[in-house]
């Protein structure tokens, strides 16, 4: 690990190692060009996610009616304020990790370590939320049914409020149990049945006339759309999801396929399959960054503990590390704008 | 940058990182609440096939990245070389990326809104 000391040396010939190339040194370059390389992979993410989204750009989840929870709010509408504290805590634990860097430089071991350890803290805490944000994500909420097309329907009342397919959904007779090894019959392993059948859905739905279907279009407000006989007069408006009246909506349950409750890598219950798909894997991508960094804090925070950098007279470590970690903050800036905000 | 010349200008750098802290918060807190209430005026207005709130979204963001990049990153007190080297690359390869990607998706979304294909798993 000698390498990674620096000292200005002026007396050693280019060839024998004395040239820094570009005013940085070894790790430190390299370490900017895996940020390059590593900004390059989340940009083709991003712009993979970019692909999909214009190309179903007329029926793609609204991120505001996805992510509305908020911790001890239950049933309370709140979107982007979670994801809003999350994007703090990151940028709260760049500005620790940025003061851990500074007070390197002045050779302050403890003052070091003591921030060092706000930044393990803030990743903690990020890690978490995310985690906490995956689970209500996959959980859902309202429930939803794909229809035979593959589109997903949701249910709204007369004021165009969202209900959840527990509250009119019937029970019905039916046997349909779960196949598990217990029950002596030849085993095949499946998915978790939803709580409700389709069937049961299709009865609820005709017990309960004032419930109307939402689809994952989106309500463009052009001439088409306000002759089109199908909309619900009164509930639609300009960039939401259309509403169907009563007839349009008996018509798409008719065709009703699966039910669906919260989010997998198959079918969600908020729209198009590819949203959570991209949500699972870039998130998940980002948060793996966030937990690999917390290691390495975890590592480096030893390291100034037991004193390694004061021996080398250099805190140039804890400058790369803190590169990495400000790079993960970074991409979170621009998940945050392309999940939750654009 | 070697280690001798920094030792003087870091006097005032504590007050530099808070106040670009303050300056990221404030953006983000502009963020959210346009994201929350999404005034009539910006979301109902395009430019360039794209509506105004987005652009702000956008725009913002940039801001932000450049301010994490500059001064938590350090970027500022690199050499011009260096600075080049990383932040021309990933500018002109995204900027490449999302050109071919977004204009192919609208493509690929034309089809589908005007020809036979209607749904394509």
């Amino acid at each position: 690990m000698g390498a990674t000391v620096t000292t200005a040396n002026t007396n050693e010939n280019t060839w024998g190692g004395g040239n820094e190339p570009m005013g940085a040194s070894y790790g430190k370059m390299m370490m900017w060009f895996f940020i390059v390389s590593d900004a390059l992979t989340f940009s083709g993410f991003l712009a993979a996610y970019g692909f999909s989204r214009f190309k179903f750009i007329d029926n793609w989840p609204i991120a505001d009616e996805v992510f509305t929870h908020f911790p001890f709010l239950h049933g309370v509408d709140a979107p982007m304020y979670y994801v809003a504290l999350m994007t703090f805590i990151l940028i709260f634990s760049s500005v620790t990790m940025v003061l851990a860097v500074d007070a390197g430089h002045q050779m302050k071991q403890k003052k070091v370590a003591f921030y060092m350890l706000l930044t393990i803290v803030g990743g903690l805490i990020f890690v978490g939320s995310q985690a906490w944000e995956w689970k209500n994500f996959i959980k859902g909420e309202f429930g939803a049914v794909e229809t035979k097309g593959g589109s997903v329907i949701q249910f709204v009342n007369k004021e165009g409020k969202r209900v959840k397919i527990e509250d009119f959904a019937v029970v019905l007779p039916e046997e349909r149990e779960e196949l598990t090894r217990s029950k002596g019959k030849w085993f095949m392993s499946e998915a978790t049945l939803p709580s409700y059948s389709v069937a049961e859905i299709q009865a609820g739905f005709k017990a309960h006339p004032e419930i109307l279907v939402k689809t994952e279009k989106i309500y463009r407000d052009t001439k088409e759309d306000q002759a089109n006989k199908d909309l619900q007069p009164g509930l639609n408006h300009n960039k939401k999801r259309e509403i169907l009246t009563r007839e349009a909506s008996q018509k798409l349950v008719d065709n009703s396929h699966i039910v669906i409750e919260g989010a997998n890598l198959k079918h969600n219950e908020y729209g198009n399959k590819l949203f959570a798909d991209f949500f699972f894997f870039i998130t998940g991508f980002h948060g793996f960054h966030v937990f690999s960094g917390v290691i390495i804090n975890i590592i480096i925070f030893f390291n100034i503990l037991l004193g390694t950098y004061e021996k080398r007279r250099s805190y140039e470590m804890v400058e790369k590390v803190g590169l990495y970690w400000h790079f993960v903050d970074l991409v979170w800036v621009f998940v945050f704008t392309f999940f939750y905000l654009v | 940058m070697s280690h001798d010349t920094h030792t003087h200008e870091h006097s005032s750098n504590i007050k530099r990182i808070w106040q670009v802290f303050g300056i990221l918060s404030v953006v983000t807190i502009v963020e959210v609440y346009l994201g929350i209430i999404r005034p009539d005026a910006l979301v109902m207005n395009d430019f360039l096939a794209m509506n105004l709130l987005n652009w702000v979204f956008i725009i913002l963001t940039l801001y932000k990245a450049y301010k994490i990049t500059w001064v938590f990153m350090h970027m500022e007190g690199e050499t011009a070389s260096l600075r080049w080297a990383v932040v021309s690359t990933v500018i002109f390869l995204v900027l490449y990326l999302l050109f071919i990607l977004l204009v192919e998706a609208d493509y690929i979304h034309d089809v589908f809104r005007d020809s036979t294909i209607k749904w394509n798993f």
